[in-house]
């Protein structure tokens, strides 16, 4: 098990390879297909983007609200291959990380070995077990889009599975090679 | 005729919506259990313990399994001796999952208009397929539908020629391109027959289905033994990363259909499988 605080060094990602479990910690932004479209429109635009994402990872997920007294409501990850078209100008700009659910695309694959970065896999649908490694959340972009609202939150040993590194492995194609018949 | 108010609807469907996103049905967890005990992977096991103590965390503390509380999908078999009193059929039902999603703090995950894109910020309106039966009961169920899974769901009119061994190939080939987007272990709804969109409708019905429970047709309940084979040999796995459990079952459901036709459609259902149903 690899422990891992954001935010992190080129050294941090080369160490990482796909199969490895990571307990991540420190801060991560959210951001899914709504908020994605905007980064993309302010960068096309040459523009500053709302958040500083050199060092970070993003984390796919639009929350349940909170209920009163909560820090956040089910938190797991979406789907990543929407964002795919949106990944490789923010690997660009320094992102180090994203964290979703299910395979990226070779353009992505690609991306996070030019940039040295890494694609992380948190369980999709156990967003009730992934609620208690989030220790504070605020939003920080774009409020009017409630769930898909970019949020900052500080995570505590947040289970991870290094899918994509940046050597240009992918363990989804290498796992479901191992196992088919 | 038997009288039924909607307001009682409204407060059915309201305990319905929130009982269906925070506790996972037993027919699941027993599968997920039988999924941990079988799956070779040793990543695709951690998988599955996250996934149960994941549906444990939620069911103490109403947590909903996941943050994609879904689409509302709403079937109702209402008796036609039954009148309805007190408003409209399908404003109770909506109302029920207005009060049910803000009350049980569960996402609104609805835009008006597909291309338009804005929130309707309740989660409404629910889809609703009602059939008319006999008697003077009203079974309400509701299936809230994630969309990774649905996202990976298709419908292919086939020809009658191509017979079931390319129903079988269609079926196992939308799962295998599928991989790990739609959350597996995944469950498999499989529609044959009818018109275009009942063959859709019999796809996503057959997901009420207890996991475990076959066709009661022998021919279609070694289809399902024998397409769930096929499915779990692809490799695919927990999430995708490899392993023996890609699908923790696979339904299928039938109609009859026009002579020169042959509709299957595949509907996929993450293993968030939720359904809750009562009888009024």
């Amino acid at each position: 098990m690899i422990k891992l605080t954001t935010p992190v060094t080129n050294n941090d990602i080369e160490k990482l390879k796909i199969g490895d479990n990571v307990l991540l910690s420190g801060l991560i932004y959210t951001s899914r297909d709504a908020a994605h479209k905007r980064l993309k429109g302010l960068l096309d635009k040459g523009e500053e983007l709302p958040i500083d994402i050199r060092g970070q990872m993003i984390y796919y997920v639009g929350p349940t609200p909170a209920r009163p007294g909560k820090i956040i409501g089910s938190a797991g990850p979406t789907t990543s291959y929407r964002i795919d078209p949106y990944a490789p100008p923010l690997l660009a700009k320094g992102l180090k990380g994203m964290i979703g659910k299910g395979p990226r695309g070779e353009e992505v694959i690609e991306a996070l070995k030019r940039y040295k970065a890494v694609y992380f896999v948190a369980v999709g649908g156990a967003g009730a077990l992934i609620a208690k490694c989030i220790k504070k959340a605020s939003i920080v972009a774009y409020p009017d889009l409630g769930p898909e609202a970019i949020r900052c939150l500080e995570v505590k040993n947040l289970p991870l599975i290094v899918a994509n590194d940046c050597y240009g492995q992918d363990l989804f194609k290498e796992g479901v090679k191992r196992y088919r018949k | 005729m038997r009288k039924i108010d909607t307001q009682k609807i409204t407060e059915v469907v309201k305990r319905l919506c929130m009982e269906a996103n925070y506790y996972l049905g037993d027919d699941i967890v027993k599968a997920l259990k039988k999924a941990q005990r079988i799956e070779e992977s040793p990543i695709g096991k951690e998988i599955i313990k996250q996934i149960l103590e994941n549906s444990q965390i939620a069911r103490k503390e109403k947590l909903p399994i996941c943050q994609d509380t879904g689409f509302v999908v709403v079937f109702l078999e209402l008796g036609q001796k039954i009148n309805i009193t007190g408003g409209e059929l399908y404003e109770a039902i909506n109302e029920g999952v207005r009060q049910g999603y803000r009350s049980g703090f569960l996402r609104n995950s609805i835009v008006k208009d597909p291309l338009k894109r804005e929130n309707t910020g309740d989660n409404t309106p629910a889809v609703i397929h009602t059939e008319i039966v006999a008697g003077d009961k009203l079974k309400i169920t509701v299936a809230p539908k994630g969309c990774g899974s649905e996202n990976m769901s298709e419908i292919k009119m086939m020809s009658p020629s191509d017979g079931i061994c390319r129903v079988v190939d269609f079926v196992v080939d939308r799962v295998n391109r599928s991989g790990g987007n739609p959350c597996p272990p995944i469950i498999v709804g499989v529609g044959i027959g009818g018109t275009f969109e009942k063959c859709a409708q019999l796809a996503k019905q057959a997901l009420l289905r207890t996991v475990g429970i076959r066709n009661p047709d022998s021919f279609y309940a070694d289809l399902e033994k024998r397409l769930l084979e096929k499915i779990n040999n692809l490799g695919i796995g927990p999430m995708g990363l490899g392993g023996r459990v890609t699908a923790l079952d696979v339904f299928v459901e039938t109609y009859p259909c026009h002579i020169a036709g042959l509709p299957v459609a595949v509907n996929i259902q993450c293993h968030a499988a939720r359904h809750k149903e009562a009888v009024i």
